[in-house]
């Protein structure tokens, strides 16, 4: 239960930030859906649907990405290198473990808050999708692939800046590539080969499939959770290597 | 009690502690003193496993440091030279928070907060923010929260470095009434004072290298009792005397302003090393 410590001091954070937290995450998926659903979305319509539907599963995919990715990522890593707290989780009778586990949990509370937010938003917009525990499955996966990601880019990049530009050539590329704002279909093949293989895609594609009343696609899920596992491993490795 | 063996830490070409031993008996305050970059934070960053050894080995009451990873956790406390509270918690989470990680129980917890609280006179300022505390305060905090888990060996890393002098006296008085119940401590300090004034032995450390390791009374007798400074063309020359009449008699045949005072540990270091301990 070690891990138990690590989340309940980052839930003492949430509880006490936590209107400021859910207003940040109400403004970008309301522009999002300002933009792609009621503006570009009246005169656009995917496969015979609405664009509006289309769009929402994967405005959730990628809040949730950018949700969990950049708390647990900039706060680990400012902790470990500015504020230095982090010593006293590693001087700490507590496994790597445990502290993976305990922070990738907390980016998980936040990017489903986030998700909920914009399902919510998604609904007074006349958003008609589906909703269902395969939906849910998927939005925690996605959290927990994402958030352990941000373990690793923390425990491995020296500088804050570069924190940044790692969210500029891995996170914003993904954000806008993977499926969330379009379909890749009419890419050119080695370019839709490249975003087949990224993790939000199959997050995407899952979310749509089941929103729209569709198949669970077991392939993408099977493809998130080999991502989360390595990545995961590897956050538990690098927290390993920082002692 | 702490053993070290032969402990060595290379970062590159570069050494920053070599070959180091030393034992520190338990109950005693042993202080590591030194210039920055002498290697007084690398070995204790080494013996606290912050930092992993390139050679040697080190011993916690009998546990060896990078072996025993688990029991060495539960017998020591530390108050780095940075300051690392959690400023989002107030000064009883972040001691609650230390206590769960070491997994003590609820009503353990609660009570030790309580105690090391008035110990360290914050009790009235427990439930606020740690990140509106002055540098004192945190620095009391950091102190009682290492001493949260009743940790036997107690590594301060410059505790008193930038605080003013009544904050200073008071972490001073800490620290004794600490070590009056039997824990052992190791500070670093760069400040002569505190290092004459709190430790039953001290190591003087210079590149990485021990090159000095007694009581302060017996340091300070290597290079004289009485030292008389003068300021020349040259810069400030010291000349070390075993009693004050040889010091008077040998300033008195100078053209120049002197000082006359009793030596210090910084003395002992001039005379080793050429170069004063700020310097």
């Amino acid at each position: 239960m070690d891990f138990y410590t690590v989340f309940w001091r980052e839930m003492l954070v949430l509880k006490r930030t936590f209107i400021k937290f859910f207003a940040s995450r109400l403004a970008s998926p309301l522009l999002y859906l300002v933009a792609f659903g009621w503006g570009l979305g009246r005169s656009v319509q995917v496969d015979g649907g609405r664009y509006l539907d289309f769009v929402v599963p994967g405005i959730i995919a990628l809040s949730t990405m950018v949700t969990s990715f950049n708390y647990v990522g900039n706060s680990l890593n400012m902790s470990r290198l500015y504020h230095k707290t982090l010593e006293e989780f590693l001087i700490a009778p507590i496994s790597p473990f445990s502290f993976v586990l305990g922070k990738v949990l907390a980016g998980c509370v936040r990017g489903i808050v986030g998700a909920l937010v914009i399902l919510g938003l998604a609904f007074l917009f006349g958003a008609k999708i589906l909703v269902n525990g395969w939906f849910f499955l998927v939005i925690l996966l996605t959290c927990t692939l994402f958030g352990a990601m941000g373990v690793v880019a923390a425990m491995i990049i020296d500088a804050h800046e570069d924190m940044s530009n790692f969210s500029t050539f891995v996170i914003l590329p993904m954000s806008f590539l993977c499926g969330t704002f379009f379909s890749p279909d009419r890419l050119p093949e080695a370019l839709k080969f490249i975003i087949d293989v990224l993790p939000l895609t199959h997050a995407s594609y899952f979310l749509r499939s089941v929103a729209a009343g569709g198949d669970v696609l077991p392939f993408s899920l099977a493809v998130l959770a080999v991502y989360t596992m390595v990545f995961f491993a590897a956050g538990v490795l690098a927290v390993q290597r920082a002692r | 009690m702490i053993e070290i063996q032969q402990l060595t830490k290379r970062y590159g070409s570069i050494n920053a502690v070599t070959d180091l031993d030393l034992t520190i008996g338990r109950g005693e305050i042993f202080g590591l003193l030194g210039p920055n970059g002498a290697g007084k934070t690398t070995t204790v960053r080494m013996l606290t496993m912050l930092v992993r050894p390139s050679g040697g080995k080190a011993f916690i009451n009998g546990h060896e440091v990078t072996r025993d990873l688990s029991r060495v956790k539960k017998e020591i406390g530390v108050v780095p030279q940075h300051m690392n509270l959690d400023l989002e918690l107030t000064a009883w989470e972040n001691l609650d928070l230390h206590g769960r990680l070491h997994k003590m129980s609820g009503p353990d917890r609660r009570q030790r907060i309580r105690e090391l609280l008035d110990f360290v006179e914050l009790a009235g300022r427990a439930g606020d923010p740690a990140g509106r505390f002055s540098g004192g305060m945190k620095r009391r905090l950091m102190i009682a929260r290492a001493l949260m888990h009743y940790p036997s060996v107690l590594f301060l890393d410059e505790p008193t470095v930038g605080l003013d002098p009544q904050t200073r006296r008071k972490i001073w008085d800490l620290i004794r009434r600490m070590n009056g119940g039997g824990m052992t401590v190791l500070l670093t300090t760069h400040y002569i004072e505190e290092a004459e004034m709190l430790c039953h032995r001290v190591g003087i450390m210079d590149r990485g290298r021990m090159i000095a390791l007694g009581t302060p009374g017996e340091l300070k007798g290597r290079v004289g009792e009485v030292v008389v400074e003068s300021l020349n063309g040259a810069g400030t020359q010291y000349r070390f005397f075993a009693g004050r009449d040889q010091a008077l008699e040998y300033a008195g045949g100078l053209a120049e302003n002197v000082v006359i005072r009793e030596a210090n540990l910084e003395d002992v270091f001039i005379e080793m090393t050429g170069r004063k301990v700020g310097g």
